[in-house]
């Protein structure tokens, strides 16, 4: 599979010609690994690699079909493939999908299924699992299903290993959601007929993938085997991949230290372990395989404040925040300072020339007078709340560096603590806050991990990670919606250009930075996918130094 | 109390034997018939509370998927009945119960039922363990400490409890762990047994010990610390009474009297004590399970708190319930095993 066989079907470069080599000329394979080369040693088969848990706990089934939380995509993407997966630069490669073609008006995606695929249970893998699986699952339940497929009229299977999609207009944000961590296809002859999110099938999953479902201890551990009969004939290289639930952050580093566990996502360890891990030389610690993630800590505004409301208020904010130290202090080096919604990791839709919030207090002071809230007697100008997200103790952190930072220009800021779904209600349901210091994921595309921030048509009550800061604008929702119906992929970039532009001007809410999500492997580990979505790969390459 | 056992002085005939024997067992069925209402207060309260806490399942669920669409969350608030109003819901889940269903975990995917009854062994394992390792430590540093009194056992045996119970019990565990499993890999970190599998039961036991003795160790010597204090109390308080003088004055060898006498005697409180804190062990265990990755029900509790699962939390709530009146009554029939002077009735 080295050069993929490319249907000549209209292919041609409508999407601008980063977009258009990624799509159908780069041929892939060698791209996975080519970052990890210290792996020139030849693969060992066999043995068991014992994966940390996340330190949310366990996963709530093992399907991410349906349920996308982050412990789900890590675990069930060795037991699922993706049509595709990503390499570098979140360049697609053929994982279930042999080929693809885009015809010339953009309005036709037809992929092209590898033949012989079998489920773990035997079962033919064919067309009419995704036509299934695309109509049932990702439509209906998929919590970004909807916004990823908007622009799709059709899905057509004209025989068992087509698929074409037929859409009222171009759509790039699809080839950014097809890898198993996004949109996991379930077996139909399982699933049809059925109570999707209640199928015990979910709990005992039957996938394509490197590895099959053997045994789930609550609480305890997740046990997959190798699937003998995988596609990627002689992979994997491991026997078992083995997921252990440890949720104490001690006892995690300590699972690392002798060797209990070998390999963890999602930055596994507390921050303040990371250093310990660096240093100890049996561990790896490894950046690579989060662009398409894009992971971010944000400030979002509650613009029907009345002091928030004035955009001088929330460009004083920005000035009064030493993004640098924040980085370096606050999150250990671990995160760089954010300059747009959209992170430079994606560096398709990326754009560095947005209006700039430099560390300014007296610029922040100078604005805030300005805006009419003065100094008083005892120099106060007025008084916040700030709600961080209890995603761990890190954000705390975060929130009380703000505290520290708004304290400095005048503003005197409480903090706030809660549990998630107490913060999830305040924010997204009452709207009862200030400021708040969240986290966001990028998705590998503005349409689905930024523009929910900023579209007026995203202020739905109720909804956790929609536009809580209740910003509209017309221009904005133009900008949105021209993205939405872009006849080429080059011009719908641009689009997600000029939202970064007019998101950093208005400033209902802003990136303070961009996550460097590691993941801790043992040095006998070889093998792993460093492409931009590496920390939800199958794992088919990995193997262990015996 | 009512149903709290009395003493009752008397001769004990035959016949008064036979009529004993059937009013204990009245006795019991009363007492299990009692723990209806108590449930069903318990279920009520639970419910309520659990009500008022802010935020619920979907919007948990929703927030670690990172987003969704409102057509999505109506439909998952839908499924799992919560678009219902609060008394229908909990109707439902009451006429649930009483047909033995639990309900279901959407968080989990699984009938509560059988989530709690796959981690009720590892719970029970833990609990059971620890219970008689803080016995053993308790009553053990608690005779040591009485008879010894004043002298240097004594201080040491009371400092080092002192030492234990401030030590909050998940630094306890932490400091094991590095010892004892990190430092000197005797022990494994954490977790129930090693791998699953084809394996005799003589190797599954040695799995499951290793792993066990850690926490076990930890839980029981949080509560060891109290039962220290509570034994050389209780015994020092029988140690002035006539009939340890009498004894003494006969002759009885030293060792027979705190066993026979003091001991056994001062064995009463520290049972009252002990079945007042099998519910709070429970509930301690879950720093312990957190420590240890002990897949036990404190961890599936605080879990389903954090994400709103009240099917989950219910049932558990109910378990727990259970659990803790069914140790009561336990308590109370082990005191007229203790001391054939108590009766129930």
């Amino acid at each position: 599979m080295s050069h993929q066989k490319i249907d000549t079907y209209r292919r041609q470069l409508l999407l601008g010609t980063v977009a258009g080599l990624a799509w159908s000329q780069i041929a892939p394979a060698t791209v996975a690994n080519a970052a990890s080369g210290e792996d020139a040693k030849q693969p060992v088969r066999g043995g068991t690699l014992v994966g940390l848990s996340l330190l949310a706990g366990e996963p709530q089934v093992l399907t991410a079909a349906f349920n996308q939380s982050g412990v789900n995509a890590y675990i069930s993407s060795k037991i699922f493939d993706g049509l595709v997966r990503f390499g570098v630069d979140s360049v697609p490669q053929p994982e279930l999908a042999e080929s693809w073609s885009i015809s010339d008006d953009g309005k036709t995606l037809q992929f092209n299924l590898r033949q012989g695929v079998k489920w773990h249970d035997g079962t033919p893998f064919t067309s009419a699992d995704v036509a299934f699986t695309y109509q049932e699952v990702w439509l209906k339940l998929h919590p970004r299903g909807r916004s990823i497929f908007a622009a799709v009229s059709a899905l057509e299977t004209p025989d068992a290993h087509t698929l074409v999609f037929k859409l009222n207009s171009p759509s790039g944000v699809i080839f950014s959601a097809l890898n198993s961590g996004e949109l996991q296809i379930l077996p139909r002859h399982l699933y049809e007929g059925t109570d999707i999110v209640r199928n015990p099938w979910n709990l005992k999953p039957v996938g394509t993938g490197p590895f099959r479902f053997k045994e789930w201890e609550r609480g305890s551990r997740i046990v997959l085997e190798r699937n003998p009969d995988y596609w990627d004939t002689g992979k994997p290289y491991l026997d078992q991949f083995v997921l252990r639930i440890i949720p104490d952050t001690t006892a995690r580093y300590a699972a690392f230290d002798t060797d209990a566990v070998q390999y963890g996502v999602l930055s596994p360890l507390a921050f303040n372990d990371v250093e310990r891990a660096r240093k100890n030389p049996k561990l790896a610690v490894e950046f690579q395989g989060y662009d398409w993630l894009s992971s971010r800590v944000a400030l979002e505004f509650n613009l029907r404040r009345k002091t928030l409301a004035d955009v001088r208020v929330r460009r004083a904010v920005a000035h009064a925040i030493d993004l640098d130290a924040m980085a370096r202090i606050a999150a250990r080096g671990l995160a760089t300072p954010g300059t747009s919604p959209v992170l430079s990791s994606l560096k398709r839709f990326y754009d560095g020339d947005v209006p700039k919030y430099p560390f300014d207090p007296k610029l922040a002071e100078q604005l805030l007078d300005e805006a009419g809230f003065p100094r008083d007697g005892e120099g106060r100008r007025f008084a916040i709340t700030v709600d961080w997200l209890p995603f761990g103790g890190q954000y705390q952190r975060y929130a009380e560096f703000i505290v520290q930072s708004l304290k400095a220009v005048g503003i005197t800021a409480q903090i706030r603590g809660q549990d998630l779904p107490q913060f999830l209600k305040r924010v997204y349901t009452d709207y009862d806050f200030d400021i708040t210091i969240t986290h966001l994921a990028g998705y590998g595309d503005p349409q689905l991990g930024a523009e929910r921030l900023y579209w007026s048509k995203s202020i739905t009550q109720g909804i956790p990670w929609s536009n809580a800061s209740r910003y509209s604008s017309q221009e904005m929702d133009g900008i949105i919606e021209s993205a939405h119906v872009a006849a080429t992929e080059a011009i719908r970039v641009e689009a997600y250009k000029k939202l970064q532009v007019l998101a950093m001007t208005d400033l209902p809410s802003f990136t303070l930075l961009e996550n460097r999500h590691f993941t801790i492997h043992s040095r006998k580990l070889h093998g792993l996918n460093l492409g931009s979505a590496g920390c939800y790969d199958s794992l088919k390459d990995a193997w262990l130094e015996a | 109390m009512s149903s709290r056992p009395t003493e009752m002085p008397g001769v004990a005939g035959a016949d008064e034997a036979r009529s004993e024997r059937a009013s204990s067992v009245r006795y019991v069925a009363l007492r299990l018939v009692q723990i209806l209402p108590t449930l069903f207060l318990i279920l009520l309260v639970a419910f309520v509370l659990l009500q008022m806490a802010p935020g619920d399942l979907v919007q948990v669920m929703v927030g670690e998927s990172g987003g969704a669409t409102p057509e999505y969350v109506a439909r998952l608030r839908q499924t799992f009945g919560l678009d219902e109003p609060l008394y229908v819901q909990f109707l439902n889940y009451a006429l649930n119960v009483v047909s033995g269903d639990l309900g279901f975990s959407f968080r989990n995917n699984m009938p509560v039922l059988q989530l709690i009854a796959s981690r009720l062994p590892a719970t029970l394992l833990l609990a059971v363990t620890a219970l008689i390792v803080s016995v053993v430590l308790g009553l053990a540093g608690g005779a040591v400490a009485a008879t010894s009194r004043g002298k240097w056992p004594d201080h040491l045996v009371s400092l080092v409890a002192l030492f234990v119970y401030a030590t909050p019990v998940f630094l306890c565990g932490v400091g094991l762990i590095l010892l004892f499993a990190v430092a000197l890999p005797w022990f494994p970190i954490g977790g129930f047994a090693d791998l699953s599998g084809e394996r005799g039961a003589w190797q599954a036991f040695v799995d499951v010990a290793a792993h066990l003795a850690l926490p076990a160790f930890t839980l029981g010597t949080a509560y060891a610390a109290i039962y220290v204090r509570l034994t050389r109390a209780a015994m020092l308080e029988v140690q002035g009474q006539d009939f340890v003088r009498t004894a003494r004055a006969k002759g009885v060898a030293p060792a027979r009297i705190v066993w026979r006498h003091t001991l056994r005697n001062a064995l009463l409180p520290l049972v009252t004590v002990i079945g007042m804190q099998t519910g709070s062990m429970l509930g301690g265990a879950i720093l312990v399970e957190t420590v240890f990755s002990w897949p036990g029900l404190g961890r599936l509790a605080f879990e389903a708190l954090q994400q709103r699962d009240y099917n989950l939390l219910a049932g558990l709530i109910l378990c727990s319930g259970a659990l803790v009146v069914l140790i009561n009554l336990l308590v109370d029939l082990v005191y007229t095993l203790l001391d054939p002077r108590v009766r129930i009735r």
